[in-house]
């Protein structure tokens, strides 16, 4: 059984805002005692997704929540937009295909610093990516 | 089973100071001595203050009323865990409070059968909830001394200035290569090496995840502007590797700890050179 | 959005980043360098990110450009001082940094980019005193 709480939402509508949600990303996962690495891991994740919302989506929220199953704990990210949405999500999701403005490394990249993702996304309706990461 | 309100098992908790007395020496026994008089008395008075505020909320120890208790018995599980108390020994320091309410029910007039279950039934879901906290905490104290003893085994030495090796010996899985890969590249930042050497002479075989980790270390030792290479490659390593067709590209190894140390010597431009006349 | 400082040291430029890197500021940064370079005729480029706790894929590619940048201006860069937790998520995020030098502290950054602006011949204004000799291959011995 998984639960979860302390869920805070910060808006993304800004470069500042994308610091904002890295700092609390990293505030959260100090508190359930990731590694060093495995927050480094998850802030960059959340980084590149704050970034995915504020460029492609225009503006959106990011919500942090903690997790607790089985003893383990972890940090659950959301990073929501009501932007343009993804057409190819599995293209989306190629390293190195990128949609014009990067390395096309956010998506693929978080995905992999991460222990669980998942993306919800329709054209005209925006974009939700979830990621979670538990202590080892 | 029908829940009844606990009003008999609250007033019996706040018949007063013999109830905490007769825990405290009923839980004496089975902790022979473990714990002083007066820690056990604390202990014992702090958690019946927290149950006699609990139980206005009923009997149900599953209740939000509880989820105090419930922490207050976590954390003395986990404490009574890392002290080396037994799981009995825990859990009969709680059990204990079932005499003392017996005890205190007899008084109060014979007692009749009702509270005496209820009473029981109520002492024994908190002994499980100590019993279940403690279980969890042992298995954290378990996982922190494996996670100790890997340190303990997979020791990062300097072979001289600005040359530091870690002697990997015994089978790598995914984890294990990664912390010790994680203890040698911040071993470089604290001793400030340029030089790493990741000796694999001891390792019966690799598999696909591990030749990955000892590459991304390399790779992220030259991002923070040092040279890692890697020693002692078996045959049979050299063939995996191979036939997995995993690219070690540009990457330095060398066939012994020994050659790898004199390359690591040579790049800081020490030169090693036989006396004339020795040998 | 706060700006990074450049500071002028001898022949090199040193940028220390101390702040939480938001987009903006890293794009200001690369455009600072590219003037100053120019302005100042600076053959080295040194950029200590000791104090920062995280890369992502567009810091890690502004490194890239801003080596390429100073490359074609003719000078050299050096990141130095990248934490071991950020390596690992940057190799893991499949970001290997080509073409940027990286040293493990300032001081043997400076020493990079002292032996680079050797091999390239002292120039008018330098006085000779100041170049500590490198030998060919990393200068350690020499140095210390």
């Amino acid at each position: 059984m998984t639960t979860s709480t302390g869920v805070e939402e910060l808006p993304i509508r800004s470069g500042d805002d994308v610091v904002r949600v890295r700092q609390l990303v990293r505030a959260r996962a100090q508190e359930v005692r990731l590694s060093l690495v495995d927050q480094t891991k998850l802030v960059t994740a959340a980084s590149e997704l704050a970034r995915n919302t504020l460029v492609h989506g225009g503006s959106g929220t990011a919500t942090v929540e903690t997790l607790h199953r089985d003893g383990r704990a972890g940090i659950r990210a959301v990073f929501a937009d009501e932007g343009p949405g993804i057409p190819d999500v599995d293209q989306a999701l190629t390293p190195g295909w990128t949609s014009g403005s990067g390395l096309g490394l956010g998506l693929s990249g978080a995905r992999k610093l991460v222990d669980e993702f998942a993306i919800d996304t329709a054209v005209g309706r925006g974009t939700t990516v979830t990621v979670v990461k538990w202590t080892r | 089973m029908a829940q009844a309100d606990g009003g008999r098992v609250r007033a019996l908790l706040r018949s007063g100071d013999k109830v905490l007395r007769r825990w405290v020496e009923a839980a004496e026994v089975p902790l022979r001595g473990r714990l002083t008089t007066g820690e056990l008395g604390r202990t014992c008075s702090d958690l019946l203050a927290v149950l006699v505020e609990a139980s206005d909320g009923g009997l149900d120890v599953t209740s939000d009323a509880y989820a105090g208790a419930r922490g207050f018995l976590a954390e003395l599980s986990r404490d009574w865990a890392r002290r080396g108390f037994s799981p009995s020994e825990t859990a009969s320091a709680v059990f204990a409070l079932k005499e003392a309410l017996f005890a205190a029910a007899d008084e109060d007039g014979g007692g009749d059968l009702t509270t005496v279950l209820e009473a029981s039934r109520w002492v024994d879901a908190l002994g499980l909830v100590t019993f279940e906290s403690f279980a969890r905490a042992r298995e954290q104290v378990i996982s922190e001394q494996a996670e100790q003893l890997l340190e303990l085994t997979t020791p990062v030495v300097k072979l001289w200035e600005g040359v530091v090796a870690v002697p990997l010996i015994g089978t790598l899985d995914s984890a294990r290569t990664q912390i010790v890969m994680e203890k040698l590249l911040q071993t470089l930042v604290d001793t400030g090496s340029e030089h790493a050497i990741i000796d694999i002479t001891g390792v019966p075989a690799v598999d696909t995840e591990v030749a990955q980790h000892l590459l991304k270390t390399v790779v992220a030792a030259r991002l923070m502007g040092a040279e890692c290479t890697i020693s002692g490659i078996r045959p049979q390593i050299a063939q995996t590797i191979v036939t997995l067709g995993i690219e070690f590209g540009d990457i330095t190894t060398k066939s012994s700890l020994a050659d790898a140390l004199l390359h690591a010597m040579r790049s800081t431009g020490v030169e090693v050179v036989r006396r004339a006349g020795s040998r | 959005m706060e700006r990074v400082p450049v500071l002028s040291l001898g022949d090199a430029l040193l940028v220390s980043i101390q702040v939480d890197l938001q987009d903006n500021t890293v794009l200001a940064l690369q455009e600072d360098l590219a003037e100053r370079i120019v302005a100042t005729g600076a053959r080295g480029v040194l950029i200590d990110i000791s104090a920062v706790d995280i890369v992502d894929s567009f810091i890690g590619r502004m490194f890239a450009s801003i080596a390429a940048l100073s490359r074609l201006l003719d000078a050299e860069t050096v990141v130095v001082g990248m934490r071991p937790a950020v390596a690992i998520t940057l190799v893991e995020l499949g970001l290997s940094l080509p073409g940027v030098r990286t040293a493990l502290d300032v001081e043997r950054g400076m020493r990079i980019l002292r032996a680079a602006s050797e091999r390239r011949g002292p120039r008018p204004a330098d006085e000779p005193d100041d170049l500590v000799p490198v030998a060919e291959g990393g200068g350690a011995a020499a140095g210390a």
